[in-house]
């Protein structure tokens, strides 16, 4: 029991951290940037869903709330701060890292506006349903109805976006831009737009991976909540693990780190927390740079 | 004329890549651009597409300027270019590629109709549509290309090297294909090409350039005969 306990630990918070990767390979996908501000945009994106859930009072009407006002921001950030930061720093030195740099700079503007907006203090969002594990043969597990909600949740959301990208005509656009600009502006898609839109549906994923983390752990959030330098941190390396070019790369790649961060937590020291999913990064990084799925297998989704 | 350029100048920064060059091109003409490599001649064609932006000159098709227009407009205005090196997008099958072509159009019965006409061209395709483009052979993914942007309905269709690392029977068939397009689907097409004979053969109007200037422009069959293209660019 503790073993099955265990794995469903792990692929929930691996459910969470995937979609924090999806939102960096989209985004990777689409402008070949690295966005760090990914847990700026997903804590601004839960004040949004805080606000929402205070006023509507239904963390289902919150949620999709939440994602618009997500993939709002990262839309504008791609408009107005990368394209412009893309054309003018397209030379020299400066130019592979300037946008990466940029994100790093928008991070803390962002918790910074934040702070300022809201303050500093610890703000609540209470999940739906309770976070009471199971009782399962008189045993009571972690695992909770809340843990199933989100997994159930991000499941579904990540089959949609797999319909999305394999089924629709702006998934072909999505797919053919990432991997050959220059074809796709002669086929006579807009490229400039999908570009924003990749940006735009990893905003979404970002604020849904946000609210999530935040009920998922104590519900408490703050400019400086610790669990969104753990989202940011994990979902990184769930997108590395993933080869960052992938989408199910970064399903799988979440999912993995989510169990085996559980697993050593549970069975050899919860003190490891914070020090697990680094040495899985330099791991991953010095056995298969690449990611676990090779580029070429992972660029199919 | 549906398709006339005059003193274009292009530069790559310091380098001046195309000088003043000016031609015209009549609807449903074959002509074909050669030279020696960096003669200019990939860079006039990707002006032609909006890849490229001139430094002065004019571009006009159909009547109308086309300066300075984004390649996906261009598409939508009858132009389709089919950049050198088999342009194609190895990770998506052969039935997304073709599908590309097409994506701008909105009416899906169209869709399959187009798919069914390039496949009557083009029957490998046909037999290969859900398989990935990377495993294609390198003249299916030159008639993949082709035959992607055929998908676009085009008036103006620019080949960059279509035959470029292509087995000389693969060539043939395809130089075949190019010139029926002209010829049966009223197709104007504009044709870059290493393989200076094999394009002057199928073309109605041949184009030299050398450094970035025109040196020749003459009727293809009177190029062939010209004692001078012969021994600079045919090789006897």
């Amino acid at each position: 029991m503790q073993l099955l306990n265990t794995i469903l630990i792990g692929i929930t918070a691996g459910s969470i951290y995937s979609l924090m990767a999806i939102a960096f390979v989209l985004v990777w996908r689409s402008t070949r940037v690295i966005n760090f501000a990914q847990a700026g945009m997903a804590l601004l994106s839960t004040y949004f869903g805080y606000e929402a859930v205070t006023r509507i009072g239904s963390f289902w009407l919150a949620l999709p709330i939440a994602m618009l006002g997500g993939a709002i921001i990262a839309a504008l950030v791609e408009v107005t701060l990368m394209r412009s930061l893309v054309k003018h720093a397209s030379t020299g030195p400066i130019a592979a890292v300037a946008p990466i740099i940029a994100t790093l700079g928008l991070l803390g503007l962002l918790r910074a506006v934040i702070a300022m907006v809201w303050g500093g203090q610890n703000l609540v969002i209470f999940p739906p349903v309770s976070n009471a594990g199971f009782t399962v043969n008189g045993e009571v597990l972690v695992f909770s109805p809340l843990k199933l909600l989100i997994l159930s949740t991000t499941l579904v959301l990540m089959a949609l976006l797999s319909l999305l990208f394999q089924r629709t005509n702006l998934g072909l656009s999505l797919r053919a831009s990432a991997y050959a600009p220059e074809i796709s502006h002669l086929s006579g898609i807009r490229v400039d737009l999908i570009r924003t839109l990749g940006w735009a549906l990893a905003g979404a994923a970002g604020a849904v991976a946000g609210i999530f983390q935040t009920v998922n752990g104590n519900g408490n959030f703050s400019p400086d909540s610790i669990e969104f330098a753990l989202l940011l941190v994990s979902g990184f390396i769930a997108a590395v693990i993933g080869g960052l070019d992938s989408l199910l790369g970064a399903v799988i790649g979440g999912m993995f780190l989510g169990v085996v961060i559980a697993f050593v937590l549970i069975y050899i020291n919860s003190g490891l927390f914070f020090i697990a999913p680094f040495i899985i990064l330099l791991a991953t990084l010095f056995i298969r740079p690449q990611g676990i799925i090779g580029v070429r297998a992972g660029r199919r989704a | 004329m549906s398709l006339s350029v005059s003193n274009l100048t292009i530069h790559h920064g310091a380098i001046c890549a195309l000088n003043s060059v000016s031609i015209a091109v009549p609807t449903g003409t074959l002509a074909a651009i050669i030279g020696s490599n960096g003669a200019g001649k990939t860079t006039l064609l990707r002006a032609l597409s909006g890849l490229n932006k001139p430094t002065h000159g004019s571009i006009s098709w159909m009547g109308e300027s086309i300066l300075g227009a984004k390649p996906e407009n261009l598409v939508r205005r009858g132009i389709s270019h089919v950049s050198e090196g088999k342009s194609v997008i190895a990770e998506l099958t052969v039935h997304e590629n073709l599908k590309l072509g097409a994506i701008w159009r909105r009416n899906k019965g169209e869709l399959s109709e187009s798919i069914e006409q390039v496949v009557t061209i083009f029957p490998r395709l046909g037999e290969r549509l859900s398989q990935r483009a990377d495993t294609l052979s390198g003249g299916e993914r030159q008639m993949l290309a082709i035959g992607r942007a055929l998908m676009s309905k085009p008036q103006l269709l620019l080949l960059d090297e279509p035959s470029l690392g292509l087995a000389p029977l693969v060539v043939e068939q395809i130089f075949q294909i190019v010139r029926d397009l002209a010829t049966s689907m009223r197709i104007t097409i504009v044709l870059v090409e290493q393989n200076a004979m094999g394009a002057l053969k199928i073309a109605d109007l041949g184009i030299v350039l050398n450094l970035g200037k025109i040196v020749a422009v003459d009727h293809a069959d009177a190029l062939i005969a010209n004692p001078a293209v012969r021994a600079a660019y045919l090789g006897y």
